[in-house]
């Protein structure tokens, strides 16, 4: 994992009792003290402190949890829930995108076609995959290895991970919007199953681009949104750092997404995020990808490709007619 | 000219009587409403296009009396209960007083030059034509209506908004539910062409708008993913003159023609005669 530690004031009860176990740890190591009860019971009470804490996450303490560099990124994953990657570069036309990693491996007895928007750990890395922002490129290079996908009925996995697709000046010239709506369009169609799962960040038409998909799961502390909380905020209040306010607005959160009918499952996070036990995070995920894929394998393809539709097709939220029906995806608490 | 005597007089007394008079966007200067009323609300002097309300769109496009509203009374839901310091709702109901219209899309059918077909529209003055439920659902049902009946669709797209960020993620999965119709509506063969007027950007863009078989643009509308803004304030420099212009995308090869308002009609019917021969 990466070195920078972030500071969240929610976590400070739980670094504060971690740094204390440290302490006694070394302590009782230096001068050979049983000091083991102690430490049992501090790691006790730090549970006991995620627990609670890690109940009652708002909005935005769950954007920053999604936004942790020490969390597992697509690259974390190819070990701990993939075998036997085989790296695909490029798109065929322009280049070969940093922010999306794309290849063959394995899991659980499947072949699948991997296509995960990475991050980087280092800064050195963070700078090659753009921050994870990918450029039209990257969704090209996203539906070139979909399409590969296809052509062998192997099943597509995504990772989605990225704060959004890149606003810049190369991006608007090679028609990251035609592109994004392109990927869109295919996904629709692409006839072999797409699962996909939002590992951190979802940031918008950046996110969606590859999640067009049978299953849209996504970790617990994981967010997907419209726009970014600090883009809502400033377009609210012209103040970029109410940001937390404004993530409470959006409805980013996975169990709000699920209500609203967007996501389809939850999976959870080992006590205190993704980030304190990646592996027992790579296990929960691979056992949810296993079980999605082999429902997704058991269905005729025509048959997945209408359910698919109509999962997209009832999404939303209206009134209809002068009865006023309501016509709704999810049931929202309370109804609207 | 008149015109110009009107101007010289009106310029003088400094006030624009705001009932006869309009200020060019474009260029600034004072016209004379009716005169851009006669030219398709077009600057006869540096050819800005005015934003047209859906009505004087349908007027300058359709065939007189072959348009038919359709799904008029979908209306939408604070899902969210989105409450900024102005609530979703608010923002709506003085939405609707101002356009008169329940959303920011229409959608029906008509006729262009005897050709039927199905045509959409979103209206950049209902919350800067930006995407919800409402205008989501419209669209996927006019790709499904002329996909049912085997009709062209013709899309006149205008929103600064992209997707509605008042309803959050569920705007964001209209991207994907539009294209999915759009998907179904291609592969049975059916015709799509995508108009993009000023401005039409983000979710809107990256979804139905750019799915086009054929794609027009009128004159120097602003066409993009990501805003103006906020790109300047990521790479922190300033953008070079003309950037996310119609013209733009022609240069670089992502649209098929950037055709003049008082064309438009004309080139939608060649188009559609080469594109759909039976219906002729
Ligand atoms: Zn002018």
């Amino acid at each position: 994992m990466g070195d920078t530690s972030v500071d969240r004031d929610f976590e400070k009860p739980i670094l504060e009792i971690e740094k204390r176990i440290e302490e006694l740890e070394a302590f009782s190591q230096k001068a050979g003290v049983d000091l083991s009860s102690e430490i049992e019971k501090l790691r006790a009470r730090a549970n006991e402190q995620k627990r609670e804490i890690f109940a009652r996450l708002n909005a935005w303490q769950r954007v920053l949890l999604a936004r942790d560099p020490n969390r597992p990124d697509s690259t974390d994953y190819l070990t701990l829930v993939f075998e036997d990657f085989l790296e695909l570069h490029g798109d065929r036309a322009v280049g070969d995108d940093g922010a999306m990693l794309t290849g063959l491996c394995r899991v659980g007895g499947f072949r699948v076609m991997l296509v995960a928007q990475r991050k980087g750990k280092s800064t050195k890395e963070r700078v090659a995959c753009n921050f994870g922002s990918p450029h039209p490129e990257g969704y090209r290079k996203a539906m070139e290895k979909m399409r590969l996908a296809e052509k062998f009925r192997i099943p597509v996995v995504t990772l989605v991970n990225t704060p959004g697709a890149y606003p810049g000046i190369g991006a608007e010239e090679r028609g990251q919007a035609f592109i994004i709506a392109k990927n869109l369009l295919e996904m629709s169609r692409l006839r072999t199953p797409i699962l996909s799962v939002v590992i951190g960040e979802g940031g918008s038409g950046g996110a969606l681009g590859i999640c067009v998909a049978d299953r849209l799961m996504i970790l617990q502390n994981a967010y997907l949104s419209v726009i970014s909380p600090e883009g809502c905020a400033a377009i609210l209040w012209r103040d970029a750092s109410k940001a937390p306010q404004a993530a409470e607005l959006l409805r980013l959160t996975p169990n709000e997404l699920k209500e609203l009918g967007v996501v389809d499952d939850i999976l959870p996070e080992p006590l205190g995020g993704a980030h304190r036990n990646p592996k027992e995070m790579g296990d929960t995920l691979k056992a949810a990808l296993v079980r999605a894929l082999d429902e997704a394998v058991a269905l005729p393809l025509d048959q997945l490709l209408e359910k698919r539709y109509e999962k997209y097709r009832r999404i939303g939220y209206f009134l209809e007619s002068e009865q006023r029906r309501l016509v709704a995806s999810g049931a929202p608490p309370g109804g609207p | 000219m008149a015109f110009e005597k009107i101007k010289k007089f009106i310029s003088r007394k400094k006030q624009i009587p705001g009932d006869l008079w309009t200020q060019c966007p474009g260029c600034s200067k004072t016209l004379f409403k009716r005169e851009v009323e006669d030219r398709k609300k077009v600057c006869p002097d540096c050819q800005y296009h005015f934003t047209l309300t859906p009505l004087e769109r349908i007027d300058q496009l359709l065939d007189p009396g072959s348009w038919t509203e359709l799904w008029a009374d979908l209306e939408s839901v604070d899902a969210l209960k989105f409450e900024g310091d102005v609530s979703y709702l608010k923002k709506l109901a003085s939405a609707m007083k101002e356009t008169g219209q329940k959303d920011a899309c229409l959608v029906g059918t008509g006729k262009i030059e005897g050709h039927e077909l199905v045509f959409g529209q979103t209206d950049s003055r209902f919350m800067m034509g930006s995407m919800g439920s409402v205008v989501g659902e419209k669209v996927a049902r006019g790709f499904e209506l002329a996909t049912e009946k085997k009709l062209p669709l013709v899309f006149v797209s205008g929103s600064g908004g992209g997707a509605r960020m008042f309803e959050g993620c569920l705007s964001l999965m209209q991207m994907a539910k539009t294209s999915a119709a759009i998907a179904r509506h291609a592969e049975a063969g059916g015709l799509f062409i995508s108009i993009l007027t000023n401005p039409t950007m983000g979710g809107v863009m990256a979804s139905f708008a750019a799915l086009g078989d054929v794609i027009l643009a009128e004159p120097r509308a602003l066409i993009g993913f990501a805003g103006p803004r906020v790109i300047e304030q990521t790479i922190k420099q300033s953008l070079p003159k003309g950037f996310q212009t119609s013209e733009f995308l022609l240069a670089h090869g992502f649209i098929d023609r950037v055709v003049d308002r008082s064309c438009l009609r004309v080139e939608l019917a060649k188009l559609l005669d080469y594109l759909v021969p039976c219906s002729a």
